[in-house]
């Protein structure tokens, strides 16, 4: 029999405040994971781009010899986990979960990608955000000890992504000047947990070692994700699927801000604040929107999605978008400046648009979100 | 000659209104737009008389635009209606564009075996 | 806390955004729109006298250009020139015939990988289709009210 509990008898409840948690939005990792390798790879145009020398592998045609761009699409991704994979010096036993999602109906790519791969699977969607979904998601899996190592992957295909977003290719249209170009590109982290040694010398069987130097796959394990910033649903009313940078740009700077606020910093104890693709409409509606909330990141504060194409030349419009742009110009071109130095300490804002077809046919705004990973290059206990 | 210059005049500025629609109104307007917005409106400026006379100035200037597809709707179904009746109003326009419609779908569907998208 | 931007009314918004957006290159795009246009049209009128110098019927001359300019349409969709062209002319090449007959190879070219009943058959007139169904509905009720009136 249940005796009920008077009032009188119970203590009150004070749930605490999650040990790891700081202000509103942001988790702090105690002992934080590190980036044991990446790598990237983009179809003929992104490495036409001025970024072009920093991605690890360009593909010369964007079908890749698979039957459709969706296959294709499928293959990028699953290449780019397992050189990453070969890069950590792992082997795919070693990891514990593969975190991946892409623009495709039903993540498509991904599940695709993660049958072949064979990794226990979570498949992720954040629009063009989610490879900073799935860093935060790896990031905060590994420093909560549920994980040793964990891989994360992102990609989008400009042709798969404009078939089902908008209209046939090959139709005959003239795209708007707010129209983003859907970067064709992947890119793969493998992450681990601060505590796992990073790869001595001749871990990883010959044929992964081999992959690594052949396909010049980069360690960089001496980059670790200090901060995770969740970011909240922003949306101002905007309604063009042609014109996504300001449908994203408040939730951009809201997650900046809150993540400046929750951790006390500033702008300038960052070298870079990059956020994923809001292009150079959305980009500027973030300095204004920013400015208006008196911070003004300057020239520190940057985009995925203007710095991948040449738009000029390029005939991109307003910049690039989609999983893939945020995800190879981090672990393509950013990575490697952090690993050589050049930058110390980046803010990445991956942006996100979550609409479908539906939703904008039937008139709905376009929810906007934006995630903050702070990447900090330390060196490594193993390293001594 | 002087035909076919008014063709290029008279078709060039039916394009060239489509664009500044596209281009200067606040509206998203797709293709689609473009497309089921010439057919309606040439099919009504058909019947009330006023795109038969554009027809026979500009010819193909006229004809060739998606509004001309929507005149010989127009045209197809009155034509219709004075032969056989009611029953004219619902099949004259489908006959009279049946040509073109039936060439669109035949030749798609051959593109679409023969080709495959390049994107 | 809330920022202040959060709170923006969508309309206030939208209209710093039009501030920032970049204007469409609205003369030049006219002036492709117009010469691209007027080409098609001019070679339809070509086609035209062609097929009466052959000996058919005004009529038929009219529905032979049709057909021809939709083949032209279809073929160049085909070999993935339509899109390039359609880039540049805009409007130029949407509002011909040959527009309508790119509208309908596109999709099915582009669903031909989801097979030939669901794909090619299906999809060639996700944007055609709006397009037959507005032209004879507004051609059905022309004809009703003539029939009613004359």
């Amino acid at each position: 029999m249940i005796t009920p509990v008077s009032p009188q008898e119970t203590m009150p409840v004070v749930t605490p405040k999650p040990e790891k948690k700081v202000g509103a939005q942001t988790y702090v990792m105690t002992d934080p994971p590190y980036i044991a390798g990446a790598y990237t790879l983009v179809g003929p145009k992104e490495g036409a781009g001025p970024l072009g020398a920093a991605f690890h592998q360009v593909l010369s045609e964007p079908q890749w010899q698979e039957p459709s761009w969706e296959r294709a699409e499928a293959k990028m991704m699953t290449t780019a986990v397992e050189a990453a994979i070969a890069a950590a010096g792992w082997g795919i036993p070693d990891v514990d979960l593969f975190l991946a999602g892409d623009l495709l109906n039903q993540i498509m790519a991904a599940n695709i990608s993660a049958r072949s791969i064979g990794i226990p699977f979570f498949g992720i969607f954040g629009a063009c955000s989610t490879m900073a979904q799935g860093l935060a998601l790896g990031a905060m899996l590994l420093d909560g000890g549920f994980a040793h190592r964990v891989v994360t992957a992102a990609s989008s295909h400009h042709h798969t992504a404009e078939r089902q977003y908008r209209v046939p290719n090959e139709l005959g249209t003239q795209r708007p000047m707010t129209a983003q170009w859907t970067v064709t590109g992947s890119g793969a982290a493998a992450l681990a947990a601060g505590q796992v040694p990073g790869p001595p010398a001749g871990t990883g069987t010959a044929e992964t070692q081999a992959y690594v130097e052949g396909a010049g796959g980069q360690s960089t394990a001496n980059i670790r994700v200090t901060h995770v910033t969740v970011g909240k649903i922003m949306d101002l009313g905007q309604k063009d699927a042609a014109n996504l940078g300001p449908a994203m740009a408040p939730a951009a700077a809201h997650t900046i801000l809150t993540h400046l606020q929750d951790t006390g910093r500033q702008v300038s104890d960052y070298d870079l604040i990059v956020t994923g693709d809001l292009g150079q409409v959305g980009l500027e509606m973030a300095f204004q929107l920013l400015r208006s909330e008196g911070t003004d990141p300057g020239k520190r504060l940057t985009d995925c999605g203007v710095l991948i194409y040449n738009h000029e030349r390029q005939d991109t419009h307003a910049g690039g978008s989609g999983c893939g742009c945020s995800a190879v110009v981090l672990l393509g071109y950013l990575l490697r400046l952090l690993n050589e130095g050049a930058y110390h300490r980046i803010l990445f804002v991956g942006t996100g648009a979550l609409f479908s077809p539906t939703s904008f046919q039937q008139g709905e705004s376009i929810p906007g979100v934006a995630h903050g990973i702070v990447l900090e290059s330390q060196t490594t206990m193993w390293q001594h | 000659m002087e035909k076919i210059l008014l063709a290029f005049v008279i078709g060039g500025l039916l394009c060239l209104l489509a664009q500044l629609l596209i281009d200067l109104t606040p509206f998203t307007i797709t293709p689609g737009h473009i497309l089921v917005g010439y057919v309606t409106v040439g099919a009504l400026l058909s019947a009330v008389g006023i795109y038969g006379p554009l027809v026979q100035w500009a010819g193909a200037g006229a004809t060739v635009p998606l509004s001309g597809f929507g005149h010989a709707l127009a045209q197809g179904a009155i034509r219709s209606v004075e032969q056989r009746g009611l029953l004219g109003a619902f099949g004259g326009g489908i006959e009279a564009t049946s040509i073109g419609v039936a060439a669109a779908v035949i030749f798609g569907y051959a593109m679409a075996v023969i080709f495959n998208p390049k994107g | 806390m809330p920022f202040n931007f959060e709170k923006l009314a969508p309309p206030v918004f939208d209209q710093m955004v039009k501030e920032v957006k970049p204007k469409p290159t609205v003369l030049k795009n006219a002036v492709l729109a117009f010469v691209v246009g007027g080409l098609i049209c001019a070679l339809g009128q070509i086609m035209f006298f062609s097929y009466l110098s052959m000996g058919l019927p005004e009529q038929d001359a009219t529905s032979a250009t049709a057909g021809t300019l939709v083949f032209l349409g279809a073929l160049l969709t085909g070999l993935g020139w339509y899109d390039t062209l359609g880039k540049f002319a805009g409007a130029g090449s949407i509002v011909p015939i040959t527009g309508f007959s790119n509208s309908i190879v596109a999709s099915a070219l582009e669903f031909k990988r989801e097979g030939y009943i669901f794909g090619v058959g299906a999809k060639m007139f996700i944007i055609a289709g709006p397009v037959l169904v507005y032209g004879f509905m507004t051609s059905a009720l022309i004809g009703l009210t003539y029939y009613l009136v004359r």
